[in-house]
């Protein structure tokens, strides 16, 4: 075994000089069957399921850094699936189904926690709106359920129920949602995707695509050429400029989102909550940290950095439903770049050169969504078709008008 | 970040919002055969470049004008500000 509690106490008289990595760092082979570029969560969950569900051989995954040090370590950790639309409400409840089983499923301690989901309402026409979107949920096997102000006070007693201008009028929960430690996602795909055969690359950027006659054949990398059949980007806030590589212009924009954290506190914020005025939400992470975020800065950026304005914007906002949130200091704040769609919703697919696959638009919805982002582009690339939760995330949607537009905000990303 | 609008001089960027590639300024031909794809491209498609990119700010709790910036995606530095509409004009529009 592995690891155990003899190891430890083994290795604790040993001065831990017995541990071995987690997962191999191979040289590129020439050629492989897959490659997939970007070691995030989205592309180490791909390259995962590929081997173990549909029992690919000679997939590699690229990482132009190392692994897990993009969207997957900057997020907010939130797991839920409470949409609203046919084309996504399907695909998030079964990401939601693939969470609640992927410790026992890559046995690595992802640390899930299902606390629990709390939309807040403040008007009459959001009730009816969370109503619609609680129904929704159930009608595809999600849970759902409407709580009156007084049941959320009695779990959130500290919560400013009575604010003058948005006073909380009630909320939508979904008890199944909840938080993730992050990081452990991204290890827990490497390790069962390495020990599976999976080549995991690190500091290896593509720098162009090997595209003959309409078919892609392979990348060139900072680590020399490499072959593959079929070629797969899963590069979130970057997939532009890799795309771009291949001649194609995205229906995106990559904009930066902030989330912060405060110091550690005792436990006060059972669940996630999340503010339906502005935009706000809240988790207290294990470490005692509360774990929050909001708006996007709103204009493109690559900087994985923001502005003052919006760090104001979202502690106001925690403000006017946390009024003790105002005690407790701000510890750090990051920035994650995210591709903003022109829907707010994905795309899995194909594109116009054969080979080659992309996934990605994610907008700020990523992490939730990395086990059945995974799986259904494994399923994409193992057998050219669409998985069955994903087929609305078409390329070719916006020209067809079949856009899958959550919030009603057209096409303009940065209010998605 | 600080904007510095050509007729009012340096301004907080919160006085504004953001639209997007100043490109939407050229909207395509609707009379065009090709009008539909073009239109497609116009709405939807976008450069997305890392680096410096042409982007159009409208002043909307100033003068409510509309600004070209032109803005390094990486860093967020700022090298230059133009109105929209001399832009527009420089391109043979009316307004």
């Amino acid at each position: 075994m592995r690891y155990s509690g003899l190891r430890i106490l083994k290795e604790a008289l040993t001065g831990h000089k017995g541990w071995k990595p987690a997962w191999r760092d191979p040289e590129p082979q020439a050629a492989y069957d897959y490659i997939i570029i970007g070691g995030g969560g989205h592309g180490l969950a791909t390259a995962y399921y590929l081997a173990k569900e549909f029992k690919q051989k000679k997939i590699a995954v690229l990482e132009k850094g190392w692994i897990g040090g993009g969207n997957v370590g900057r997020n907010t950790t939130i797991i839920r699936s409470n949409y609203l639309l046919d084309g996504n409400e399907p695909f998030y409840e079964f990401s939601l189904k693939l969470w609640e089983n992927l410790e026992q499923d890559f046995n690595f301690n992802a640390m899930i926690s299902q606390r629990g989901i709390l939309n807040l309402l403040h008007s009459d026409a959001q009730r009816d709106a969370f109503i619609r979107r609680g129904n929704a949920m159930l009608l595809n096997g999600a849970d759902a359920e409407m709580l009156s102000t007084a049941q959320i006070k009695k779990r959130y007693p500290f919560l400013n129920t009575e604010d003058a201008r948005f006073p909380i009028k009630g909320g939508l929960a979904q008890h199944r949602g909840g938080t993730v430690r992050h990081d452990a996602v991204a290890w827990g795909y490497a390790r069962g995707a390495d020990s599976r055969g999976v080549d995991i690359i690190q500091n290896c950027e593509v720098t162009g695509f090997k595209i003959e006659n309409g078919t892609c054949t392979g990348v060139e990398t900072t680590r020399g050429d490499i072959l593959g059949k079929k070629v797969a980007s899963a590069v979130a806030g970057s997939s532009s400029r890799v795309m771009a590589k291949a001649g194609m212009r995205l229906p995106m924009e990559s904009h930066v989102l902030q989330a912060f954290v405060s110091e550690g506190l005792k436990p006060v914020l059972p669940g996630v909550v999340t503010f339906g005025a502005g935009h706000f939400y809240c988790s207290q992470s294990d470490k005692g940290g509360l774990v929050f975020g909001g708006d996007l800065d709103g204009y493109n950026s690559y900087a994985q950095r923001g502005n003052l304005p919006v760090v104001e914007d979202v502690c106001e906002g925690g403000m006017a439903i946390f009024p003790m949130l105002g005690r407790a200091r701000l510890l750090r704040m990051w920035g994650g770049i995210m591709d903003m769609s022109m829907d707010g919703s994905p795309i899995i697919d194909r594109t116009h050169i054969d080979g080659l696959y992309f996934n990605g638009g994610w907008c700020y919805g990523g992490f939730k969504a990395t086990p059945a982002s995974g799986f259904a582009f494994a399923h994409l690339l193992a057998t050219d078709t669409p998985h069955s939760t994903a087929t609305a995330y078409r390329f070719d949607r916006f020209e067809k008008g079949m856009m899958i537009d959550e919030k009603g905000m057209g096409a303009q990303p940065n209010l998605h | 970040m600080i904007i510095n609008h050509p007729l009012l001089g340096p301004r907080d960027a919160a006085e504004f919002t953001y639209l997007g590639d100043a490109k939407l300024i050229e909207r395509p031909d609707w009379t065009s055969k090709t009008a539909a794809s073009e239109f497609y491209e116009y709405q939807y498609l976008r450069d997305n470049p890392a680096g410096l990119h042409r982007e159009l700010w409208f002043h909307e709790a100033g003068d409510r004008s509309w600004l070209v910036v032109t803005r390094d995606t990486t860093t967020h530095e700022i090298t230059s500000v133009e109105l929209a509409r001399d832009v527009a004009r420089s391109k043979g529009r009316s307004k």
